[in-house]
């Protein structure tokens, strides 16, 4: 977990490329989940977070 | 003697042309030849995305084209975004998704496995499971809708025969139940052959000596299955899904053809949904902003995606 949070503040691609998809799935099962009406407002600003910090930290170094 | 070809094209060059490109830089003969394709590629994908993007924030209506447009910023986004019906149509896709992904995997893998093995006429079976790919979406809606009928259809017939219903009691296309079912069978029967192919691409490039060493060290079947086959056809599996998940998620022409998003609304899926907006309603901002929402989604799955494929290649 320090590792990871190490990597995060250091700008390394693994780690903000795994919370970028974790965002995504997230946005994405917001979107399609049948229960709250509240989640399924929000998860388009959540998949757009998660897809342009992906295309953002997929440039940066390993 | 190698260079022959080359000086005889060279030769060959007419002479306004050879003048004119003689002073010309490698990399800037390179830019000459690849500008059609990148010119093509802007003017086709990149403008009308750009495009569709800045619509996205109006009211304008393509129908109506000497109104004045306004700018009307989110609030396009935020209508979509808190509209029942479009819920309720995400939720339609989600269903369609996510069983027809599981099944045409399950199916498709398990086709790819029999057929694997090699047998008396296997080619000619995998051509003969193959076939209902190279039909026309509008060609196997119709005639699925046939084999639906309640009177007259195959399907309605084999279920009664095997369950003892009356094969007219109940309606694939017309009941707000089935309908949903009728058209994850019909996408499933169409495309798990698919599905088979990527998975049988897979499971006969894992190399003969793999399984040998593993009979070596006594590994019943069933390990050699889960230790070997499932994960050496793992990333073909994913490239399956991937490619799957990201028509059905753009699917229209066959369930247009089946339902055509009926009964009521139970099998509108999003892309018919987006389809009603921008043609039938002519609400092009409103449906601009349905697309950027769907192209985000799409988008972004895919890259997560890509990312675990590329994952599993590495392994």
């Amino acid at each position: 977990m320090t590792a990871f949070l190490r990597d995060l503040a250091r700008l390394r691609r693994g780690p903000w490329e795994l919370v970028a998809s974790a965002l995504i799935a997230c946005g994405v099962a917001m979107l399609m989940q049948p229960w709250v009406m509240a989640l399924f407002t929000w998860s388009f600003l959540v998949t757009l977070a998660g897809t342009v910090m992906f295309i953002i930290s997929s440039h940066f170094p390993d | 003697m190698t260079h022959a070809p080359m000086e005889k094209l060279a030769r060959a060059t007419p002479r306004p042309v050879a003048r004119r490109i003689s002073g010309l830089s490698d990399r800037a003969i390179a830019w000459i030849f690849v500008a059609p394709s990148i010119f093509l590629l802007l003017a086709v994908n990149i403008f009308p995305l750009i495009w569709t993007v800045r619509l996205s924030f109006t009211d304008y209506r393509v129908n109506r084209p000497n109104r004045d447009v306004e700018w009307v910023g989110l609030r396009n986004y935020e209508r979509i975004l808190t509209d029942d019906g479009i819920w309720a149509t995400m939720q339609a896709t989600a269903h369609f998704l996510i069983w027809t992904l599981v099944l045409q995997v399950l199916i498709g893998f398990a086709l790819a496995f029999l057929i694997n093995r090699k047998f008396r006429g296997s080619d000619l079976w995998t051509t003969a499971i193959v076939l209902p790919m190279m039909l026309s979406p509008a060609v196997v809606g119709n005639f699925w809708t046939f084999l639906y009928q309640p009177q007259i259809g195959l399907f309605n017939y084999a279920i009664g025969f095997l369950t003892g219903a009356d094969p007219a009691s109940f309606s694939m296309i017309g009941d707000v139940a089935l309908a949903p079912w009728a058209i994850i069978i019909a996408d499933t029967w169409m495309w798990t052959p698919f599905v088979m192919l990527i998975c049988l691409a897979g499971l006969r490039s894992i190399p003969e000596s793999i399984y040998e060493a593993a009979e070596c060290d006594r590994a019943s079947k069933w390990r050699q299955f889960w230790t070997i086959t499932i994960p050496m056809a793992l990333p073909f599996l994913m490239l399956a899904v991937l490619f799957r998940g990201i028509e059905n998620f753009k699917m229209f022409d066959l369930v247009v053809q089946l339902t055509g998003g009926g009964p009521g609304n139970t099998t509108t899926l999003t892309s018919i949904d987006l389809k009603r907006e921008a043609f039938e309603r002519w609400r092009t901002g409103y449906s601009s902003a349905y697309a950027v929402i769907l192209f985000v989604t799409v988008f972004g799955l895919a890259s997560i995606y890509v990312k675990a494929l590329n994952k599993v290649k590495e392994r």
